[in-house]
């Protein structure tokens, strides 16, 4: 079990290390699609719902776990769906039609 | 309990999910870390599906499908409203984390209580506590952000409000402890509603006593509430795929949170406790100052002059819908041969980055968009700042009225510029009931009307009239 405390823990403070280091570069142009993308990716607690929803449980642990999981899920596709949304949005001069992405620095 | 291969696509799973937020530091890549956040989700569903514990595989397709029902129509919502579907969604993180933690605690009390281990409760009960006061605080902050009847707009205070949330609080650790010491006893599993009943009814109390100019820090703390119950369930559940992800999105909130507090030059404690709003409206200043309003004909000819124009938009410019008529101003000017730029303030809209989304919907290229503190040089060289339903974040007050509530808080220093002009519809003051100074200014006239209709105006006015110079 302290083995499990130890290992987690040490997981959690250098992902997060890596987190803050990672967010802090993210252009400030596009802080709504980070939180709608960061929004999107804690929704991987869908995989507790998973388990909850999908065990050989009793029907109360089931109902609980496939309402966490069509939360979760909604997330995860309204998420990802109105990030990408929005990064489309996001052009460079000079590319006033349809799809951006790509070339421009 | 789950081979290698599992625990290999775990990794994997983490690791994309921290290039998707690596690839979001420039917008030509940001795309491709949308797709990595896709690929890791799908990964670790489909291997935690087929781990051999789970068996009702329709229990798993039935809500999977409801989600997609639902999740489609609320991605495409439209771009103002993104700051209410933003709120929703971290409520349904909330909510998910907080059922996961409730049914995990009553199926292990059932089958093998020994499992609940003191350092596994506390990670459950601070699960199920940030999950459930984020689902209702999340609500809450939705509903502000709509409009919605009931919920009140203005930020709600009484005398003591502060002691009775520490309170609240205070119990629910207090209850949290006994449960994690003795999470077999008989009372525990009836005391554990009990903290869930506190969670939600915390989670509503931290969000009445704030208003809408705070929305931005607040979205992003509650981003940072779902992030760490998810964190928690990792902790819960030994996942280090969880923890990571978790991490990500609570760092993500707490430094979101930071350059909100900042740009406002206030404390996440001032935010969340000091009620904004009900400041008084200081009417000792003596007589009263006049407006000097000026026609759209002025506005365009002054406008047609310039060499530079700095537009600064705020939430006005999303309530009135007005960013397409922007564009179209922009386009003229841009005809003109005149520069234009966009001066975003931190905080101006009601989530973190919020004008700029809606101005890059309306086609205008993100080069042009350009921060408070890069701007804010050039704007002595501005022949025209043209103020779209922004408020305080050009309100000189904060540099120059100590007894300003806004005092110190770093502003777009449009004052600077060699005329201003502020369309505003109405002559009340701004959302945190403070006087502009601005408006004020011997430079500055008002436009007075809905943006929408102001800039549509101004349009006519420069493609109609005197043409191409």
């Amino acid at each position: 079990m302290s083995q499990d405390f130890w290992s987690t823990l040490f997981v959690f403070v250098l992902a997060s290390i890596i987190g803050l280091g990672v967010i802090r570069r993210v252009s400030r142009l596009l802080h709504t699609p980070l939180m709608s993308l960061t929004n999107a990716i804690s929704a991987i607690s869908i995989v507790g719902a998973i388990l909850m929803a999908g065990g050989d449980n009793p029907i109360r642990i089931r109902i609980l776990g496939a309402i966490a999981l069509f939360a979760s899920m909604t997330n995860i596709v309204s998420g990802f769906l109105i990030t990408d949304r929005m990064l489309k949005m996001f052009k460079a001069p000079g590319k006033d039609s349809a799809k951006a992405g790509g070339g421009h620095s | 309990m789950i081979g290698p291969l599992g625990q290999l696509t775990y990794i994997v799973a983490s690791v994309l999910f921290i290039f998707a937020l690596h690839w979001m530091n420039a917008p030509d890549t940001a795309r491709k870390g949308v797709y990595a956040g896709v690929a890791a989700t799908a990964l670790a569903i489909l291997v935690t599906w087929a781990e051999p514990v789970v068996v009702n595989h329709l229990w798993i397709v039935l809500p999977l499908l409801a989600g997609v029902a639902v999740g489609v129509p609320l991605s495409r919502v439209p771009l103002t409203a993104v700051p209410q579907r933003t709120a929703l969604s971290h409520a349904f993180g909330g909510i998910a984390a907080g059922l996961v933690g409730t049914a995990e605690y009553y199926l292990r009390l059932s089958e093998g209580p020994e499992w609940l281990t003191p350092f596994r409760m506390v990670a459950l009960i601070v699960e199920i506590i940030l999950g459930y006061l984020t689902f209702t605080g999340s609500l809450m902050a939705a509903g502000k952000l709509q409009e919605v009847k009931w919920v009140p707009q203005r930020p709600v205070t009484y005398t003591g409000q502060n002691a009775i949330n520490a309170l609240l609080l205070a119990s629910a650790v207090g209850l949290a402890t006994a449960i994690a010491m003795y999470p077999a006893a008989p009372w525990a599993p009836y005391l554990f509603p009990v903290i869930i009943v506190l969670a939600l009814l915390f989670g509503v109390l931290l969000i009445l006593p704030i208003g809408g100019a705070d929305m931005p820090t607040v979205i992003a703390i509650l981003n940072a509430y779902a992030g760490l119950s998810a964190v928690a369930m990792g902790f819960v559940l030994d996942s280090k795929l969880l923890i990571t992800a978790g991490a990500l999105d609570g760092s993500s909130g707490l430094i979101l949170a930071i350059i909100m507090c900042k740009a406002m030059n206030r404390s996440f404690t001032n935010v969340l406790f000091g009620a904004f709003g009900q400041v008084q409206t200081a009417g000792a200043s003596g007589e009263q100052k006049q407006y000097k309003s000026e026609t759209v004909e002025g506005a365009a000819q002054v406008l047609e002059q310039a060499s530079l124009v700095v537009i600064i938009p705020g939430y006005g410019m999303a309530v009135a819908q007005a960013q397409h008529k922007v564009r179209e101003l922009y386009d003229q000017l841009k005809k003109r041969g005149i520069t234009v730029k966009f001066a975003i303030h931190p905080v101006a809209g009601r989530m973190p980055g919020h004008m700029n989304v809606l101005l890059a919907e309306a086609n205008i290229p993100y080069t042009d968009l350009v921060e408070m503190d890069d701007i804010n040089h050039d704007m002595p060289q501005a022949d025209v700042a043209l103020v779209v339903g922004a408020n305080d974040v050009v309100n000189p007050a904060a540099r120059t009225d100590k007894s300003s509530p806004i005092y110190g808080m770093p502003i777009i220093e449009a004052d600077k510029a060699r005329t201003i002009f502020a369309i505003k519809r109405s002559k009340n003051p701004g959302f945190a009931g403070i006087d502009n100074e601005l408006y004020f200014s011997d430079r500055t006239w008002m436009l007075f009307g809905d943006a929408k209709a102001v800039i549509g105006d101004l349009v006519k006015e420069l493609s109609g009239g005197s043409g191409m110079h």
